[in-house]
């Protein structure tokens, strides 16, 4: 595997997966959501007035920056590379908020949570937003941009 | 007070989970997307290892009256596969695929790298905005 895909971090990937697949159920089990981010966000910054409870919403949101942190604190620096122009970052951004509510989800809820319940709707989502990302880079690659 | 703890907790570990598996960078993420480039299969191994618990939690949950620390489920009950949900995750593909991030990582990044993490999150609020402002989105 690393042989092949240098970069790869499988071990780090799966481990990584693990304790957001133990967050997803513990919001499952102990609050009866799902731990869909967008949803979450949308809700936590009133720009959605369905969904969970706003303080739950926000405790979960504020809860992934300190996470990070956490895992920073102890396990060493965590490697982040932006793209150098903020412009990327904005149109990204807007496309993804815009998407995420018009497809009621993101790569947590649809992704994570909706693909494990085997949920038709989450499995087409999902197909269809790695294979736009996909088709996505293809274009910024062959036209330059990456 | 109870349920605000256990939403922390489930918050803080998928943040660090994010961070242990390399997805809080944006650049691993648009590797796993650049299949014609130096492709990067680590975000299947995380997709892989966040569905095993969930699919037991799945399992767990069918036996459940209700959860452990509120009333009642509130599960998304939707099965209509419509525009709508095509539209959404083509456009959500592309803006991940641009910017590298989706939600999660994004907000999981405002502690580790806040600066570009804050022109993302700013940005898809707005977009987040934009939608609600839909004519057929407004709350009436």
């Amino acid at each position: 595997m690393t042989e092949l895909f240098p970069q790869a971090m499988p071990l780090q990937g799966f481990s990584g997966g693990l304790l957001i697949g133990l967050a997803a159920a513990i919001m499952l089990l102990g609050l009866g959501r799902i731990a869909g981010v967008s949803g979450m966000a949308a809700r936590a910054t009133g720009i959605a007035d369905s969904g969970a409870p706003r303080n739950i919403a926000i405790a979960f949101i504020v809860g992934l920056p300190l996470g990070a942190l956490t895992a920073a604190l102890f396990l060493g620096p965590v490697v982040t590379h932006f793209p150098q122009s903020p412009l990327p970052l904005v149109i990204g951004g807007l496309l993804v908020g815009f998407g995420t509510r018009l497809g009621s989800g993101c790569t947590s809820g649809h992704g994570v949570c909706g693909l494990s319940r085997l949920s038709p709707r989450s499995v087409v989502a999902t197909g269809i937003f790695i294979a736009s990302g996909f088709v996505t880079v293809a274009l910024l690659r062959f036209g330059g941009l990456l | 007070m109870k349920q605000v703890a256990v939403a922390v907790v489930s918050g803080l570990l998928f943040g660090a989970g994010l961070a242990v598996s390399g997805m809080a960078d944006p650049m691993r993420v648009q590797a796993f997307l650049d299949i014609f480039g130096t492709w990067d299969p680590t975000l299947a191994f995380v997709m892989g290892g966040a569905i095993v618990p969930m699919a037991v939690a799945w399992i767990i949950q069918k036996r459940m009256q209700a959860p452990m620390a509120c009333d009642a489920f509130d599960l998304p009950g939707t099965t209509k596969i419509d525009r709508k949900l095509a539209v959404g995750a083509v456009l959500f593909g592309a803006g991940w695929g641009i910017g590298g991030l989706c939600p999660g990582p994004a907000i999981a990044d405002l502690a580790l790298a806040a600066g570009p993490a804050l022109v993302f999150v700013a940005a898809m609020l707005g977009g987040m905005t934009l939608h609600r402002l839909l004519p057929s989105n407004r709350a009436t």
